[in-house]
Protein backbone atom coordinates (compact mmCIF):
# COMPACT_ATOMS: atom_id res chain seq x y z
CA UNK A 1 0.00 0.00 0.00
CA UNK A 2 1.17 3.19 -0.65
CA UNK A 3 1.62 6.13 1.86
CA UNK A 4 1.70 9.45 2.10
CA UNK A 5 5.42 9.38 1.98
CA UNK A 6 6.22 8.00 -0.90
CA UNK A 7 3.64 9.42 -2.60
CA UNK A 8 5.30 12.92 -1.65
CA UNK A 9 8.86 11.17 -2.55
CA UNK A 10 6.97 10.33 -5.94
CA UNK A 11 6.24 13.95 -6.17
CA UNK A 12 9.25 14.94 -5.47
CA UNK A 13 11.10 13.26 -8.04
CA UNK A 14 8.74 13.91 -10.51
CA UNK A 15 9.25 17.62 -9.80
CA UNK A 16 12.89 17.62 -9.78
CA UNK A 17 12.97 15.48 -13.17
CA UNK A 18 11.22 18.40 -14.29
CA UNK A 19 13.38 20.68 -12.65
CA UNK A 20 16.30 18.85 -14.30
CA UNK A 21 14.89 19.38 -17.71
CA UNK A 22 12.30 17.12 -18.97
CA UNK A 23 10.50 19.97 -20.98
CA UNK A 24 7.39 19.63 -23.01
CA UNK A 25 7.49 21.44 -26.32
CA UNK A 26 4.42 22.76 -27.94
CA UNK A 27 4.17 22.05 -31.18
CA UNK A 28 1.48 22.96 -33.37
CA UNK A 29 -0.73 22.12 -36.37
CA UNK A 30 -1.23 25.18 -37.75
CA UNK A 31 -2.79 26.28 -41.80
CA UNK A 32 -0.94 22.73 -42.44
CA UNK A 33 2.19 23.14 -41.27
CA UNK A 34 3.92 22.19 -38.21
CA UNK A 35 4.59 25.78 -35.85
CA UNK A 36 6.11 26.54 -32.54
CA UNK A 37 5.68 29.63 -31.01
CA UNK A 38 3.80 30.81 -34.12
CA UNK A 39 6.50 30.13 -36.52
CA UNK A 40 6.81 27.57 -39.22
CA UNK A 41 9.20 25.00 -38.60
CA UNK A 42 10.75 22.03 -40.58
CA UNK A 43 13.15 20.35 -37.67
CA UNK A 44 13.14 20.45 -33.97
CA UNK A 45 15.67 19.36 -31.21
CA UNK A 46 14.85 18.65 -28.15
CA UNK A 47 17.04 16.31 -25.33
CA UNK A 48 15.77 12.54 -24.42
CA UNK A 49 13.32 12.24 -22.06
CA UNK A 50 11.56 15.58 -23.66
CA UNK A 51 7.87 15.27 -24.70
CA UNK A 52 6.19 16.78 -28.18
CA UNK A 53 3.13 17.83 -27.40
CA UNK A 54 0.82 17.88 -30.59
CA UNK A 55 -1.91 20.60 -30.96
CA UNK A 56 -4.04 20.98 -33.72
CA UNK A 57 -4.94 24.52 -34.25
CA UNK A 58 -6.44 24.33 -37.28
CA UNK A 59 -10.77 24.06 -38.28
CA UNK A 60 -9.94 20.61 -39.76
CA UNK A 61 -8.39 16.63 -38.50
CA UNK A 62 -4.50 15.76 -38.50
CA UNK A 63 -2.95 12.58 -37.74
CA UNK A 64 0.70 13.09 -36.78
CA UNK A 65 2.67 9.72 -37.04
CA UNK A 66 5.88 8.69 -37.56
CA UNK A 67 7.63 5.16 -38.66
CA UNK A 68 10.80 6.20 -37.59
CA UNK A 69 13.25 3.58 -36.47
CA UNK A 70 13.70 5.36 -33.42
CA UNK A 71 10.01 6.34 -32.44
CA UNK A 72 7.00 4.57 -33.85
CA UNK A 73 3.57 6.11 -33.13
CA UNK A 74 0.15 7.45 -34.57
CA UNK A 75 -2.01 9.58 -32.96
CA UNK A 76 -5.02 8.95 -35.05
CA UNK A 77 -7.21 12.20 -35.71
CA UNK A 78 -8.30 14.93 -33.60
CA UNK A 79 -9.89 18.21 -34.22
CA UNK A 80 -8.39 21.66 -33.50
CA UNK A 81 -8.13 22.82 -29.83
CA UNK A 82 -7.20 19.16 -28.90
CA UNK A 83 -3.76 17.80 -27.94
CA UNK A 84 -1.53 14.73 -27.57
CA UNK A 85 1.87 14.29 -26.15
CA UNK A 86 4.33 11.70 -27.43
CA UNK A 87 8.02 11.21 -25.28
CA UNK A 88 11.28 10.86 -26.63
CA UNK A 89 13.26 8.26 -24.03
CA UNK A 90 16.03 7.55 -26.90
CA UNK A 91 18.71 10.10 -28.79
CA UNK A 92 18.56 9.93 -32.37
CA UNK A 93 16.28 11.28 -35.13
CA UNK A 94 12.59 10.64 -36.02
CA UNK A 95 11.11 11.88 -39.06
CA UNK A 96 7.24 12.82 -37.70
CA UNK A 97 4.57 12.87 -40.86
CA UNK A 98 1.21 13.98 -41.13
CA UNK A 99 -0.79 11.05 -42.84
CA UNK A 100 -3.72 13.13 -44.09
CA UNK A 101 -1.18 16.07 -45.60
CA UNK A 102 1.74 14.69 -46.70
CA UNK A 103 3.82 18.52 -47.46
CA UNK A 104 3.43 18.28 -43.36
CA UNK A 105 6.90 17.16 -42.41
CA UNK A 106 9.05 17.74 -39.31
CA UNK A 107 12.71 15.88 -38.71
CA UNK A 108 12.87 15.89 -34.81
CA UNK A 109 16.46 15.20 -33.41
CA UNK A 110 16.55 13.69 -29.55
CA UNK A 111 19.76 14.40 -28.11
CA UNK B 1 -25.40 23.13 -88.29
CA UNK B 2 -23.19 26.39 -88.31
CA UNK B 3 -25.96 28.67 -87.46
CA UNK B 4 -26.97 26.69 -84.50
CA UNK B 5 -24.64 27.32 -81.65
CA UNK B 6 -24.12 31.26 -83.36
CA UNK B 7 -27.96 31.30 -82.58
CA UNK B 8 -28.35 29.97 -79.46
CA UNK B 9 -26.22 32.34 -78.47
CA UNK B 10 -27.71 35.23 -79.17
CA UNK B 11 -30.68 34.27 -78.08
CA UNK B 12 -28.91 33.58 -74.21
CA UNK B 13 -27.82 36.77 -74.62
CA UNK B 14 -31.01 38.32 -75.46
CA UNK B 15 -32.92 36.56 -72.30
CA UNK B 16 -30.22 37.25 -70.18
CA UNK B 17 -30.51 41.19 -70.97
CA UNK B 18 -33.98 40.77 -70.57
CA UNK B 19 -33.67 39.02 -67.10
CA UNK B 20 -31.51 41.77 -66.03
CA UNK B 21 -34.15 44.34 -66.95
CA UNK B 22 -36.39 42.56 -65.32
CA UNK B 23 -34.36 42.06 -62.31
CA UNK B 24 -33.48 45.60 -62.13
CA UNK B 25 -37.04 46.82 -62.84
CA UNK B 26 -38.63 44.63 -59.76
CA UNK B 27 -35.26 45.56 -57.88
CA UNK B 28 -33.95 42.09 -56.83
CA UNK B 29 -30.38 42.40 -56.17
CA UNK B 30 -29.82 38.96 -53.72
CA UNK B 31 -27.48 37.88 -56.46
CA UNK B 32 -25.95 41.74 -56.67
CA UNK B 33 -25.01 41.19 -52.93
CA UNK B 34 -22.97 37.98 -53.20
CA UNK B 35 -19.70 39.45 -54.24
CA UNK B 36 -16.43 37.74 -53.52
CA UNK B 37 -14.97 39.14 -50.26
CA UNK B 38 -10.75 40.10 -49.83
CA UNK B 39 -10.50 36.49 -48.61
CA UNK B 40 -11.83 34.59 -50.97
CA UNK B 41 -10.11 36.99 -53.57
CA UNK B 42 -6.51 36.26 -51.72
CA UNK B 43 -7.67 32.77 -51.46
CA UNK B 44 -8.73 31.51 -54.77
CA UNK B 45 -7.24 33.84 -57.58
CA UNK B 46 -5.23 31.29 -59.70
CA UNK B 47 -1.49 32.61 -59.46
CA UNK B 48 0.36 33.56 -62.75
CA UNK B 49 3.38 31.00 -62.78
CA UNK B 50 3.65 27.23 -62.39
CA UNK B 51 6.38 26.06 -59.64
CA UNK B 52 9.53 24.33 -61.44
CA UNK B 53 12.43 22.37 -60.46
CA UNK B 54 15.08 23.62 -60.70
CA UNK B 55 16.72 21.14 -62.53
CA UNK B 56 14.13 20.49 -64.90
CA UNK B 57 13.06 24.49 -65.49
CA UNK B 58 10.73 25.03 -68.47
CA UNK B 59 11.82 25.83 -72.31
CA UNK B 60 9.69 26.06 -75.49
CA UNK B 61 11.62 22.92 -76.85
CA UNK B 62 11.02 20.76 -73.60
CA UNK B 63 7.42 21.79 -73.88
CA UNK B 64 7.42 21.17 -77.32
CA UNK B 65 9.06 17.81 -77.10
CA UNK B 66 7.25 16.80 -73.95
CA UNK B 67 3.77 17.20 -76.09
CA UNK B 68 4.94 15.12 -79.01
CA UNK B 69 6.06 12.33 -76.72
CA UNK B 70 2.53 12.73 -74.47
CA UNK B 71 0.36 12.06 -77.99
CA UNK B 72 2.56 9.67 -79.57
CA UNK B 73 1.21 6.21 -79.56
CA UNK B 74 4.79 4.50 -80.40
CA UNK B 75 5.67 5.15 -76.83
CA UNK B 76 3.27 2.02 -76.13
CA UNK B 77 4.07 -1.93 -76.73
CA UNK B 78 1.42 -2.08 -79.21
CA UNK B 79 2.32 1.44 -80.73
CA UNK B 80 -1.45 2.08 -79.96
CA UNK B 81 -1.55 3.57 -77.01
CA UNK B 82 -0.41 7.24 -75.65
CA UNK B 83 -0.81 9.12 -72.52
CA UNK B 84 -3.52 11.09 -74.78
CA UNK B 85 -5.21 7.95 -75.07
CA UNK B 86 -6.49 7.99 -71.15
CA UNK B 87 -5.54 11.22 -70.47
CA UNK B 88 -7.81 13.25 -73.83
CA UNK B 89 -7.57 16.57 -74.45
CA UNK B 90 -10.84 16.68 -75.70
CA UNK B 91 -12.47 14.95 -72.90
CA UNK B 92 -11.23 17.30 -69.81
CA UNK B 93 -7.40 15.15 -70.21
CA UNK B 94 -8.95 11.99 -69.01
CA UNK B 95 -11.33 9.84 -70.57
CA UNK B 96 -14.74 9.23 -69.98
CA UNK B 97 -14.41 5.94 -68.66
CA UNK B 98 -14.99 4.96 -64.70
CA UNK B 99 -12.02 3.02 -65.57
CA UNK B 100 -9.41 3.35 -67.36
CA UNK B 101 -8.79 0.98 -70.29
CA UNK B 102 -5.01 -0.13 -71.05
CA UNK B 103 -2.95 -2.42 -72.75
CA UNK B 104 -4.95 -5.32 -74.72
CA UNK B 105 -8.12 -3.36 -73.62
CA UNK B 106 -7.72 -4.92 -70.25
CA UNK B 107 -9.59 -2.75 -67.50
CA UNK B 108 -7.28 -0.96 -65.02
CA UNK B 109 -8.54 -0.72 -60.86
CA UNK B 110 -9.21 3.37 -60.91
CA UNK B 111 -9.94 5.82 -63.22
CA UNK B 112 -7.82 8.18 -65.35
CA UNK B 113 -7.27 11.70 -63.55
CA UNK B 114 -6.74 14.67 -65.77
CA UNK B 115 -3.49 16.10 -66.14
CA UNK B 116 -4.60 19.99 -65.44
CA UNK B 117 -2.92 21.58 -62.91
CA UNK B 118 -0.80 18.73 -61.89
CA UNK B 119 2.24 21.06 -61.81
CA UNK B 120 0.50 21.91 -58.54
CA UNK B 121 0.63 18.82 -56.91
CA UNK B 122 3.07 17.30 -54.37
CA UNK B 123 2.27 13.99 -55.16
CA UNK B 124 1.10 11.95 -58.15
CA UNK B 125 -1.61 9.24 -58.25
CA UNK B 126 -4.86 8.69 -56.56
CA UNK B 127 -2.16 6.87 -53.77
CA UNK B 128 0.47 9.43 -54.14
CA UNK B 129 2.99 6.86 -54.88
CA UNK B 130 5.10 9.23 -57.32
CA UNK B 131 7.25 12.26 -56.01
CA UNK B 132 7.02 14.63 -59.04
CA UNK B 133 5.79 14.39 -62.93
CA UNK B 134 9.24 13.44 -63.72
CA UNK B 135 8.81 10.17 -62.09
CA UNK B 136 5.03 9.97 -62.58
CA UNK B 137 5.88 9.99 -67.00
CA UNK B 138 7.90 6.97 -67.01
CA UNK B 139 5.67 4.43 -64.77
CA UNK B 140 2.39 4.20 -67.24
CA UNK B 141 4.88 3.55 -70.63
CA UNK B 142 6.89 0.27 -69.19
CA UNK B 143 3.65 -0.53 -66.92
CA UNK B 144 2.07 -3.80 -68.47
CA UNK B 145 -1.47 -2.57 -67.94
CA UNK B 146 -1.10 0.40 -69.02
CA UNK B 147 1.47 1.27 -72.37
CA UNK B 148 3.66 -2.23 -72.00
CA UNK B 149 6.62 -0.65 -73.55
CA UNK B 150 10.03 -1.60 -71.58
CA UNK B 151 12.34 1.24 -72.17
CA UNK B 152 15.45 -0.86 -73.35
CA UNK B 153 13.31 -1.41 -76.70
CA UNK B 154 11.34 2.29 -76.81
CA UNK B 155 14.94 4.29 -76.74
CA UNK B 156 16.13 2.39 -79.58
CA UNK B 157 12.59 3.23 -81.27
CA UNK B 158 13.09 6.93 -80.79
CA UNK B 159 16.40 7.22 -81.85
CA UNK B 160 15.80 5.77 -84.99
CA UNK B 161 13.60 8.37 -86.05
CA UNK B 162 15.99 11.63 -86.85
CA UNK B 163 13.45 14.49 -85.80
CA UNK B 164 13.28 12.98 -82.74
CA UNK B 165 16.74 13.16 -81.89
CA UNK B 166 16.72 16.85 -82.87
CA UNK B 167 14.37 17.27 -80.57
CA UNK B 168 15.76 16.02 -77.68
CA UNK B 169 19.18 17.88 -78.74
CA UNK B 170 17.82 21.41 -78.97
CA UNK B 171 15.50 20.44 -74.80
CA UNK B 172 18.49 18.62 -73.38
CA UNK B 173 21.78 19.36 -75.36
CA UNK B 174 24.00 16.74 -75.09
CA UNK B 175 22.51 14.12 -73.02
CA UNK B 176 21.07 12.71 -76.07
CA UNK B 177 17.66 10.08 -75.75
CA UNK B 178 17.65 8.89 -72.48
CA UNK B 179 15.11 7.33 -69.85
CA UNK B 180 15.44 10.89 -67.93
CA UNK B 181 14.60 13.17 -70.83
CA UNK B 182 11.85 11.35 -71.59
CA UNK B 183 10.18 11.73 -68.17
CA UNK B 184 11.81 15.58 -68.16
CA UNK B 185 9.99 16.26 -71.38
CA UNK B 186 6.66 14.91 -70.57
CA UNK B 187 6.64 16.78 -67.05
CA UNK B 188 7.54 20.20 -69.11
CA UNK B 189 4.42 19.23 -70.92
CA UNK B 190 2.33 18.65 -68.59
CA UNK B 191 3.31 21.70 -66.53
CA UNK B 192 2.22 23.76 -69.25
CA UNK B 193 -1.33 22.22 -69.00
CA UNK B 194 -3.01 24.72 -66.56
CA UNK B 195 -6.19 25.85 -66.03
CA UNK B 196 -7.96 28.81 -67.97
CA UNK B 197 -9.82 31.44 -66.60
CA UNK B 198 -13.59 30.07 -65.48
CA UNK B 199 -16.65 31.94 -65.01
CA UNK B 200 -15.42 32.10 -61.18
CA UNK B 201 -12.40 33.42 -61.84
CA UNK B 202 -13.83 36.25 -63.70
CA UNK B 203 -16.42 36.74 -60.69
CA UNK B 204 -13.30 37.18 -58.16
CA UNK B 205 -11.85 39.80 -60.90
CA UNK B 206 -15.22 41.20 -60.55
CA UNK B 207 -17.03 40.85 -63.52
CA UNK B 208 -20.42 40.06 -61.38
CA UNK B 209 -22.18 38.51 -64.08
CA UNK B 210 -19.95 35.82 -65.18
CA UNK B 211 -21.21 33.41 -62.55
CA UNK B 212 -24.88 32.37 -62.36
CA UNK B 213 -26.85 33.14 -58.76
CA UNK B 214 -27.13 29.87 -58.32
CA UNK B 215 -23.56 29.18 -58.34
CA UNK B 216 -22.86 32.14 -56.41
CA UNK B 217 -24.90 30.75 -53.88
CA UNK B 218 -23.35 27.59 -54.33
CA UNK B 219 -19.78 28.65 -53.53
CA UNK B 220 -21.43 30.22 -50.23
CA UNK B 221 -22.58 26.44 -49.59
CA UNK B 222 -19.34 25.14 -50.47
CA UNK B 223 -17.13 27.34 -48.01
CA UNK B 224 -19.67 27.06 -45.25
CA UNK B 225 -22.76 24.78 -44.56
CA UNK B 226 -21.49 21.94 -46.95
CA UNK B 227 -17.92 22.52 -45.76
CA UNK B 228 -16.16 21.12 -48.49
CA UNK B 229 -13.31 23.40 -48.23
CA UNK B 230 -11.85 21.51 -45.29
CA UNK B 231 -10.28 19.43 -48.35
CA UNK B 232 -10.86 21.03 -51.37
CA UNK B 233 -9.14 24.10 -50.10
CA UNK B 234 -7.72 26.74 -52.61
CA UNK B 235 -7.30 27.89 -56.09
CA UNK B 236 -7.03 24.66 -56.98
CA UNK B 237 -9.56 22.96 -54.50
CA UNK B 238 -7.20 20.16 -53.59
CA UNK B 239 -5.42 19.90 -50.31
CA UNK B 240 -3.26 17.23 -51.45
CA UNK B 241 -4.47 15.51 -48.87
CA UNK B 242 -5.72 12.03 -48.63
CA UNK B 243 -9.13 11.17 -47.13
CA UNK B 244 -11.19 8.11 -46.57
CA UNK B 245 -14.79 9.59 -48.31
CA UNK B 246 -16.48 6.88 -47.99
CA UNK B 247 -16.46 5.04 -50.97
CA UNK B 248 -17.45 1.70 -50.88
CA UNK B 249 -14.59 -0.13 -52.72
CA UNK B 250 -13.36 -3.44 -50.52
CA UNK B 251 -10.41 -4.01 -52.95
CA UNK B 252 -8.44 -0.89 -52.82
CA UNK B 253 -6.70 0.30 -49.32
CA UNK B 254 -5.70 3.73 -51.86
CA UNK B 255 -3.08 5.40 -49.94
CA UNK B 256 -2.58 3.01 -46.91
CA UNK B 257 -0.60 0.75 -49.66
CA UNK B 258 2.30 3.31 -49.52
CA UNK B 259 1.89 4.55 -46.12
CA UNK B 260 0.83 2.16 -43.17
CA UNK B 261 -1.16 4.60 -41.49
CA UNK B 262 -5.02 3.65 -39.88
CA UNK B 263 -6.46 6.84 -41.33
CA UNK B 264 -5.29 6.44 -44.87
CA UNK B 265 -7.15 2.53 -45.34
CA UNK B 266 -9.41 3.27 -48.22
CA UNK B 267 -7.72 7.01 -48.18
CA UNK B 268 -7.40 8.93 -51.70
CA UNK B 269 -6.35 11.73 -53.06
CA UNK B 270 -8.22 14.96 -53.29
CA UNK B 271 -8.55 16.27 -56.56
CA UNK B 272 -8.62 19.50 -58.19
CA UNK B 273 -12.06 20.40 -59.20
CA UNK B 274 -11.47 22.78 -61.55
CA UNK B 275 -13.00 21.41 -65.30
CA UNK B 276 -14.60 18.79 -62.96
CA UNK B 277 -17.81 18.73 -64.87
CA UNK B 278 -15.68 17.94 -68.18
CA UNK B 279 -14.19 14.54 -66.42
CA UNK B 280 -17.19 12.63 -65.42
CA UNK B 281 -17.68 9.42 -64.37
CA UNK B 282 -16.05 10.45 -60.72
CA UNK B 283 -14.12 9.07 -57.95
CA UNK B 284 -10.87 6.86 -57.86
CA UNK B 285 -13.41 3.81 -59.08
CA UNK B 286 -15.25 5.76 -61.32
CA UNK B 287 -18.35 5.07 -59.40
CA UNK B 288 -20.16 7.99 -60.11
CA UNK B 289 -21.48 9.80 -63.12
CA UNK B 290 -23.04 12.83 -62.61
CA UNK B 291 -22.08 15.89 -60.29
CA UNK B 292 -25.29 15.71 -58.52
CA UNK B 293 -24.68 11.97 -57.56
CA UNK B 294 -21.42 13.21 -56.14
CA UNK B 295 -22.96 16.05 -54.03
CA UNK B 296 -25.90 13.89 -53.28
CA UNK B 297 -23.20 11.36 -51.87
CA UNK B 298 -21.87 14.01 -49.85
CA UNK B 299 -25.11 15.01 -48.33
CA UNK B 300 -25.56 11.45 -46.70
CA UNK B 301 -22.19 11.94 -44.95
CA UNK B 302 -20.20 9.27 -47.59
CA UNK B 303 -21.19 5.40 -47.56
CA UNK B 304 -19.78 2.59 -45.12
CA UNK B 305 -16.76 0.92 -45.77
CA UNK B 306 -13.78 -1.30 -44.86
CA UNK B 307 -11.43 1.94 -43.60
CA UNK B 308 -12.02 4.82 -41.50
CA UNK B 309 -14.23 7.38 -42.74
CA UNK B 310 -12.69 10.56 -42.46
CA UNK B 311 -14.15 12.73 -39.38
CA UNK B 312 -14.49 15.90 -41.64
CA UNK B 313 -17.62 13.56 -43.40
CA UNK B 314 -21.30 14.05 -42.11
CA UNK B 315 -24.80 14.28 -43.40
CA UNK B 316 -25.13 17.63 -44.12
CA UNK B 317 -28.43 18.09 -44.48
CA UNK B 318 -28.57 20.07 -47.90
CA UNK B 319 -31.83 21.11 -49.32
CA UNK B 320 -32.69 19.86 -53.28
CA UNK B 321 -31.92 23.20 -53.71
CA UNK B 322 -28.70 23.98 -52.34
CA UNK B 323 -27.76 20.93 -53.83
CA UNK B 324 -28.42 21.72 -56.99
CA UNK B 325 -26.47 25.13 -56.52
CA UNK B 326 -23.62 23.00 -55.05
CA UNK B 327 -23.31 21.57 -58.68
CA UNK B 328 -23.94 24.80 -60.59
CA UNK B 329 -21.09 26.29 -58.56
CA UNK B 330 -18.65 23.44 -59.63
CA UNK B 331 -19.94 23.72 -63.13
CA UNK B 332 -18.51 27.72 -62.68
CA UNK B 333 -14.96 26.19 -62.27
CA UNK B 334 -15.00 25.26 -66.06
CA UNK B 335 -12.07 27.13 -67.71
CA UNK B 336 -12.44 28.17 -71.29
CA UNK B 337 -10.80 25.73 -73.80
CA UNK B 338 -7.15 25.33 -74.36
CA UNK B 339 -5.49 26.86 -77.56
CA UNK B 340 -3.27 23.37 -77.85
CA UNK B 341 -2.22 23.22 -81.65
CA UNK B 342 -1.81 18.90 -82.04
CA UNK B 343 1.67 17.99 -82.80
CA UNK B 344 2.28 16.54 -86.05
CA UNK B 345 4.08 13.46 -85.62
CA UNK B 346 7.26 12.40 -87.60
CA UNK B 347 6.92 9.59 -89.08
CA UNK B 348 10.54 7.73 -89.28
C1 LIG C 1 -4.25 3.13 -69.92
C2 LIG C 1 -4.61 4.46 -69.53
C3 LIG C 1 -3.47 5.40 -69.19
C4 LIG C 1 -2.38 5.73 -69.96
C5 LIG C 1 -2.01 5.19 -71.31
C6 LIG C 1 -1.65 6.73 -69.22
N1 LIG C 1 -2.29 7.00 -68.04
FE1 LIG C 1 -1.79 8.41 -66.71
N2 LIG C 1 -3.11 7.66 -65.42
C7 LIG C 1 -3.99 6.64 -65.68
C8 LIG C 1 -4.61 6.21 -64.44
C9 LIG C 1 -5.64 5.10 -64.31
C10 LIG C 1 -4.04 6.99 -63.41
C11 LIG C 1 -4.31 6.86 -61.93
C12 LIG C 1 -3.60 5.62 -61.45
C13 LIG C 1 -3.48 5.45 -59.96
O1 LIG C 1 -3.80 6.38 -59.22
O2 LIG C 1 -3.03 4.39 -59.53
C14 LIG C 1 -3.12 7.91 -64.07
C15 LIG C 1 -2.41 8.92 -63.41
C16 LIG C 1 -1.62 9.85 -64.06
C17 LIG C 1 -1.08 11.04 -63.47
C18 LIG C 1 -1.30 11.51 -62.04
C19 LIG C 1 -2.36 12.54 -61.96
C20 LIG C 1 -2.70 12.92 -60.55
O3 LIG C 1 -3.57 13.77 -60.38
O4 LIG C 1 -2.13 12.38 -59.61
C21 LIG C 1 -0.35 11.69 -64.43
C22 LIG C 1 0.41 12.98 -64.29
C23 LIG C 1 -0.41 10.87 -65.61
N3 LIG C 1 -1.22 9.78 -65.36
C24 LIG C 1 0.27 11.12 -66.78
C25 LIG C 1 0.41 10.17 -67.78
C26 LIG C 1 1.42 10.23 -68.83
C27 LIG C 1 2.47 11.30 -68.97
C28 LIG C 1 1.23 9.13 -69.61
C29 LIG C 1 2.04 8.68 -70.83
C30 LIG C 1 3.45 8.46 -70.58
C31 LIG C 1 0.08 8.42 -69.07
N4 LIG C 1 -0.36 9.07 -67.94
C32 LIG C 1 -0.48 7.30 -69.65
C33 LIG C 1 -4.26 6.12 -66.92
C34 LIG C 1 -3.38 6.19 -67.97
C1 LIG D 1 -12.84 14.83 -46.16
C2 LIG D 1 -12.32 15.51 -47.32
C3 LIG D 1 -13.31 15.94 -48.39
C4 LIG D 1 -14.44 16.70 -48.26
C5 LIG D 1 -15.00 17.31 -46.99
C6 LIG D 1 -14.99 16.84 -49.57
N1 LIG D 1 -14.23 16.16 -50.49
FE1 LIG D 1 -14.65 15.95 -52.45
N2 LIG D 1 -13.15 14.59 -52.60
C7 LIG D 1 -12.27 14.24 -51.60
C8 LIG D 1 -11.49 13.10 -52.02
C9 LIG D 1 -10.40 12.44 -51.20
C10 LIG D 1 -11.95 12.74 -53.30
C11 LIG D 1 -11.49 11.53 -54.13
C12 LIG D 1 -12.07 10.31 -53.45
C13 LIG D 1 -11.86 9.00 -54.15
O1 LIG D 1 -11.89 8.95 -55.39
O2 LIG D 1 -11.68 8.00 -53.44
C14 LIG D 1 -12.99 13.71 -53.65
C15 LIG D 1 -13.67 13.73 -54.86
C16 LIG D 1 -14.57 14.71 -55.23
C17 LIG D 1 -15.14 14.86 -56.53
C18 LIG D 1 -14.83 13.98 -57.74
C19 LIG D 1 -13.69 14.55 -58.52
C20 LIG D 1 -13.17 13.64 -59.59
O3 LIG D 1 -12.40 14.14 -60.43
O4 LIG D 1 -13.46 12.44 -59.59
C21 LIG D 1 -15.97 15.94 -56.50
C22 LIG D 1 -16.78 16.51 -57.65
C23 LIG D 1 -15.95 16.45 -55.14
N3 LIG D 1 -15.08 15.68 -54.40
C24 LIG D 1 -16.69 17.53 -54.69
C25 LIG D 1 -16.85 17.81 -53.33
C26 LIG D 1 -17.87 18.68 -52.80
C27 LIG D 1 -18.90 19.44 -53.63
C28 LIG D 1 -17.74 18.66 -51.45
C29 LIG D 1 -18.61 19.33 -50.41
C30 LIG D 1 -19.99 18.88 -50.41
C31 LIG D 1 -16.62 17.81 -51.14
N4 LIG D 1 -16.11 17.31 -52.30
C32 LIG D 1 -16.15 17.55 -49.85
C33 LIG D 1 -12.18 14.85 -50.37
C34 LIG D 1 -13.19 15.61 -49.80
CU1 LIG E 1 -2.38 17.35 -41.44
Amino acid sequence: MLNTKTVVAGLVVAMFSVAAGAAEVVVAQNSKSFKKDGAKIEKLSIKAGDSISFKNEDPFFHNIFSLSDLKTFDLGSYPAGESKSVKFDKPGVAEIECAIHPDMLLEVTVK
Amino acid sequence: MKMGPFAVKKLTTQIAVAVMGASMAFGVIAAGTLKPSEEDITKYLRPAAVPQPADNMMTPERIELGKFLFFDPRLSGSNFISCATCHNPSMGWSDGQPTAIGHGMGQLARSSPTILNTAYQSLMMWDGRFRSLEEQALGPIEDGGEMAQPMHELIPEIKAIPKYVQMFEAAYPGEGVSKEGIGKAIASFERSIVATDSGFDRWLKGVDTAMSDPAKRGFEIFKGKANCVACHSGFNFSDNGFHNIGLPDSKDDGRYRVKKVAVLKGAFKTPTLRDVALTAPYMHNGQYSTLADVVAHYNRGGDKNPGHLSPNMKPLNLSKAEQQDLVEFLKALTGDPLALTFPQLPVN
